[in-house]
């Protein structure tokens, strides 16, 4: 418990904190409705209108990079600047300046972006879009951020380093070798071309290499460690309980943060990369099992002792849901990289549902919670605005992940089986365009879950809104005993 | 438990744990990357695989913009249902100047990494323009903006010499391996000359002996070709090339399989 004096000494850099909080509201409401949008027009083509700015190929890459980087990178900047200086007992280095540069800096990179799709402003790379001049941006509000978390560690009061700041560095460091490993072009205007286009350096079969060793550690790091570092803050504080495991938290760290990088290859099995390649990737991908396995163990069983929490506390209940939706997609994963599963699902629906059951049930759900949780305390409220709209928003969310996942679990698989099917002469027997057809209904039931998740968010929004505003709804008292005065100092 | 004890010196400096993480962070990437460029065999050994032509190239560009490979892939995997629906399975060799790659990760419509000489000029104009008047089901968007709009080829010499710098043989005089001299110079008149063959057999000639089989156009079916290239045109050079360039016949897949 901190006293008046140690409050006193430390005055926390949660301006720019507060910014990023209400970014990520704002851009998961965009990320959301954009990608349920381009659901429908699948189920709809029509929806496309023959509009350039608008049609499938162009709107995609909006919704995935609003997702990740515009939500998922506003939640991490949220919540590791706020766990950093509350960990370390530390101002933010840099101050109000540095917070300020990080939040106005990551927002310019994320318009550019965004705006640069619609208009055909691509590199044509997963979820590494952004042309060049967007990635150094980029580049330099990182190399910010990462100088500022240090700074801050490096002033901290508290000798040993929070675990929570392991993960949070060990996603900022590789992010940033990731992002200029992918990202190495040479823009056509050095030879007398226009601004916006560029070349990437590698080709075939090695820039296949490159990207998914990026792709698949923009998911383990930005996606997954970020992310785990805000489990081992904001777990442990909301349900009042130590973490679980010292030992696991070590072990489990570094074997993630080892094997993660190899899980690559298992996108291109089967495809023109070496074998020897695949199935260093396949081998890695089912070790890295057991340490992702370890983070969810490590977080769920800190709820030891608190289990009550999960029927009082709303909030509680989307931090714990996220983390076992997290043992599911990091068992999912491993199982999809083993070569003979992965000859039927890859190209198929299933991947999606693989990477939205991860990317709303565990990233999203966790945000969701972290949002909860640091809003009353920044703004200094006693409570949110309302308990029961947490309590709606999770169920319709839930529902909405579920009528999502289960769409796209029977569509993938529909695909891939009927994709090799053969009739009793030994002929092809679906067309692929019957494939197509088979899961159109499906295509609407995804879309039809993705507007509960919509609905859910904006529910949150709202209440985050009169949190904010300081107004509390009259209902009845919860039996709950979780206030936000351990979070509110 | 000793070394859970030593974990301390890392939780207590941060310039150790940051250089424990990234030493930990690099092992993966060096060693699944940086072998893939030294090991010969990785880049099967076939002949006919080339640089795109201007025309191809202004195509690929357009079918990137639009985001194509969201929806299809290029890369037919060593399966009897795939090869059967799709044609030989996809080698290496066949991307190498691809930059980026195309592989793609999702198939919402077919593969067409051997979609080349599949199906006539007409049907993928009509099909691009309203895909659901050639294919019922589709769900496909159309892009009829592609049809009225002309190519702009301001940026075509650019990107040539940029592909050039990343290592795509255009202008090297390495003719042995790969290399096409005057393809910068020539850039142009080889995209008037693919697209209006009839115009000037000369140019024609010299355009496909710096890129052969490249398709001849013209491709949108419009009586005034020569006068207005449209960005239809260039993506249709693109999709008609797309897995013609080997010659499979005396390929020798065992050959080409060892060490991957």
């Amino acid at each position: 418990m901190m006293s008046a004096t140690m409050q006193a000494e430390t005055a926390y850099e949660f301006d720019s904190v507060k910014k990023f909080v209400i970014a990520s509201v704002i851009w998961a409401l965009v990320a959301f409705s954009v990608g349920d949008y381009i659901a429908w027009e699948l189920a709809f083509p029509k929806l496309n209108f023959d509009l350039p700015w608008i049609a499938f190929g162009r709107l995609r890459p909006v919704h995935t990079s609003a997702a990740i980087f515009a939500f998922g990178g506003n939640i991490l900047l949220s919540t590791s600047l706020y766990v950093v200086q509350r960990t370390c007992r530390a101002r933010l280095f840099g101050g109000r300046a540095m917070g300020n540069f990080l939040f106005w800096g990551y927002q310019l990179f994320i318009v550019l972006a965004a705006s640069g799709y619609p208009l055909g402003i691509t590199k044509g790379q997963e979820y590494a879009e952004p042309e060049w001049y967007t990635d150094l941006v980029l580049l330099v509000v990182w190399v910010a951020y990462l100088v500022a978390f240090l700074g801050t560690l490096v002033r901290r009061k508290e000798p040993h380093i929070y675990v929570a700041n392991w993960f949070y560095l060990a996603f900022i460091i590789t992010v940033a070798m990731l992002h200029l490993g992918n990202n190495l072009v040479v823009p056509i205007l050095f030879f007398g071309g226009s601004f916006t286009h560029s070349y990437q350096i590698f080709s075939g079969v090695q820039g296949a290499m490159v990207q998914w060793w990026y792709g698949h550690n923009a998911v383990g790091f930005f996606l997954t460690a970020g992310f785990l570092g805000i489990v081992y803050y904001f777990i442990p504080k909301r349900a009042e309980r130590p973490v679980y495991s010292y030992r696991l938290s070590i072990v489990h760290f570094w074997a993630l943060i080892f094997l993660y990088i190899w899980a690559g290859p298992h996108h291109l099995h089967y495809t023109a990369l070496p074998d020897w390649t695949q199935t260093l990737g396949m081998t890695f991908s089912v070790m890295l099992w057991m340490p992702s396995w370890g983070g969810m163990i490590n977080g769920l069983m800190t709820l030891s002792g608190a289990w009550d929490k999960l029927r009082t506390d709303p909030v509680i209940r989307f931090l714990v849901t996220s983390v076992a939706f997290y043992g599911m997609a990091t068992f999912e994963g491993p199982l999809m990289a083993i070569k003979s599963v992965n000859s039927l699902s890859h190209y198929t629906d299933w991947g999606i549902g693989h990477v939205h059951s991860g990317t709303l049930g565990w990233v999203a759900f966790v945000s969701f919670g972290a949002l909860y949780c640091m809003v009353p305390a920044l703004w200094h409220r006693k409570t949110l605005y309302s308990m029961k709209l947490v309590a709606y928003h999770f169920w319709i969310a839930t529902i909405g992940i579920v009528l999502y996942i289960t769409a796209m679990w029977i569509s993938g698989i529909s695909q891939g089986l009927m994709w090799r099917a053969y009739d009793e002469n030994g002929f092809l027997q679906y067309s692929f365009v019957e494939s197509v057809q088979a899961v159109h209904p499906f295509y609407i039931m995804r879309a039809t879950g993705g507007v509960l998740f919509v609905i859910g968010a904006a529910i949150m929004a709202y209440n985050l809104w009169r949190t904010m505003r300081g107004d509390v709804r009259a209902e009845q008292p919860s039996s709950s005993t979780v206030t936000v005065g351990a979070l509110a100092r | 438990m000793g070394l859970l004890k030593q974990h301390g010196k890392l939780e207590t400096n941060v310039v150790l744990l940051m250089i424990g993480i990234f030493l930990t962070i690099t092992i993966g990437g060096i060693v699944e990357i940086v072998p893939l460029f030294s090991i010969s065999s990785t880049i099967e050994d076939v002949k006919g695989v080339r640089p795109y032509s201007p025309l191809e190239l202004a195509g690929r560009n357009i079918y990137i913009r639009e985001g194509c490979y969201v929806c299809h892939s290029q890369m037919i995997r060593p399966f009897r249902d795939e090869t059967e629906r799709y044609g030989h399975y996809s080698l290496a060799a066949e991307s190498k100047y691809d930059h980026p790659f195309q592989w793609g990760s999702k198939r919402i419509g077919p593969d067409i990494a051997r979609v080349g000489g599949r199906y006539s000029n007409d049907w993928h104009v009509r099909h691009l323009i309203n895909p659901r008047d050639v294919v019922p089901e589709s769900i496909m968007p159309g892009f009829p903006f592609l049809a009225t709009t002309p190519l702009d080829t301001r940026d075509i010499v650019a990107d040539m010499k940029t592909l050039a710098f990343v290592g795509v043989p255009y202008d090297s005089a390495d003719t042995e391996h790969g290399g096409i001299p005057d393809a910068t110079k020539n850039a142009m008149t080889d995209l008037v000359a693919q697209m209006d063959p009839s115009a000037d057999q000369a140019a024609t000639d010299a355009m496909l002996k710096r890129y052969p089989k490249a398709k001849l156009g013209p491709f949108d079916g419009r009586p005034d070709k020569a006068a207005q290239v449209t960005e239809l045109d260039a993506l249709l050079a693109y999709l008609q090339v797309l897995g013609t360039m080997v010659d499979f016949t005396d390929f020798d897949p065992g050959k080409a399989n060892a060490y991957r």
